[in-house]
């Protein structure tokens, strides 16, 4: 492999025992594997998800190989933006995302195909004390989703703004990416809130984009 | 915060958010930065910075790589 310019010491060392023809690459591989194991571990543990012993060693396990295989097949591709552990790191990050998002359709809730619109307060984090102005509130998103979605649109708002199911479940379930979701969820939100704009539920000085 | 605000915010996007895609593939880089200067961070990379103030899991990545990258130090 090609060395990249300007690296530091760790990240030029980790490169060198990657290369199959380093006499110490067996021992690089496994050192690699224990890191990415040991920080999937930590990182299922810091989601404190409804996972419990062995499980959550399984899905570390699988996490830390998969992740392992993508660093070995992407490794030319480091670019040393960044220390290589930080890059070999996002690796395992993302992997035990995507195998959260895989595992939550093994516990997930009887109520999930239902249209519970009384929730919508609940996930905006109203208070419970405006319980009127909270039922409106459903009522007029309500409308607006039924007027202006599509039919993808609105059964990707329902699934994860109403039901709570996590975008990389989505992902997992649907043969999808987070981005295709996260950018349906993104539209809808833009169409809903030009309804409600136009239907005077909120004041026109909301046309605008506000990124505050 | 009352009814309707959290409704603005919640529908509210910012145009400068580059989705998750764009936001992952530089997620090490900005971790980098933002484990020394969050603010240089966001600073730097807005587009990424308006991306994980909106979208949960990757905001959550975001925390797990950092805890990672501290672990490590």
């Amino acid at each position: 492999m090609e060395q990249v310019a300007g690296l530091d010491d760790e990240s030029v060392a980790w490169l060198r025992v990657l290369d199959p023809a380093a006499t110490d690459h067996t021992d690089g591989l496994a050192r690699l594997h224990e890191r990415l194991l040991r920080i999937a571990r930590a990182e299922v543990h810091r989601r404190a998800v409804s996972i419990s012993g062995p499980e959550i060693d399984d899905l570390a396990h699988q996490a830390a190989a998969d992740a392992m295989l993508a660093i070995l097949a992407k490794r030319d591709t480091f670019r040393g933006e960044s220390r290589f552990t930080t890059w070999a790191y996002r690796f395992v990050i993302l992997e035990v995302s995507s195998k959260l998002g895989r595992h939550f359709w093994r516990r997930a809730p009887d109520t999930l195909d239902d249209e519970q619109w009384e929730r919508l307060p609940d996930r905006l984090g109203v208070d419970p004390h405006e319980q009127a102005e909270a039922r409106r509130l459903a009522e007029v998103v309500r409308v607006a989703v039924d007027e202006t979605l599509t039919e993808h649109q609105r059964s990707v708002f329902v699934e994860v703004v109403l039901n709570g199911v996590p975008l990389d479940a989505l992902c997992a379930r649907d043969q999808t990416t987070r981005n295709a979701v996260y950018k349906t969820v993104f539209d809808a939100r833009r169409k809903i809130r030009a309804a409600l704009v136009a239907n005077g539920y909120l004041e026109t000085s909301m046309r605008q984009e506000d990124p505050s | 915060m009352n009814a309707r605000e959290r409704l603005i915010r919640f529908l509210t996007t910012d145009p400068r958010d580059v989705g998750c895609e764009e936001a992952m593939a530089i997620l090490h880089v900005y971790a980098e930065v933002a484990a020394q200067d969050p603010v240089a961070a966001a600073e730097r990379y807005p587009g990424v910075a308006a991306h994980l103030a909106a979208c949960g899991p990757c905001r959550e990545d975001l925390t797990g790589l950092l805890a990672a990258v501290s672990g490590d130090a």
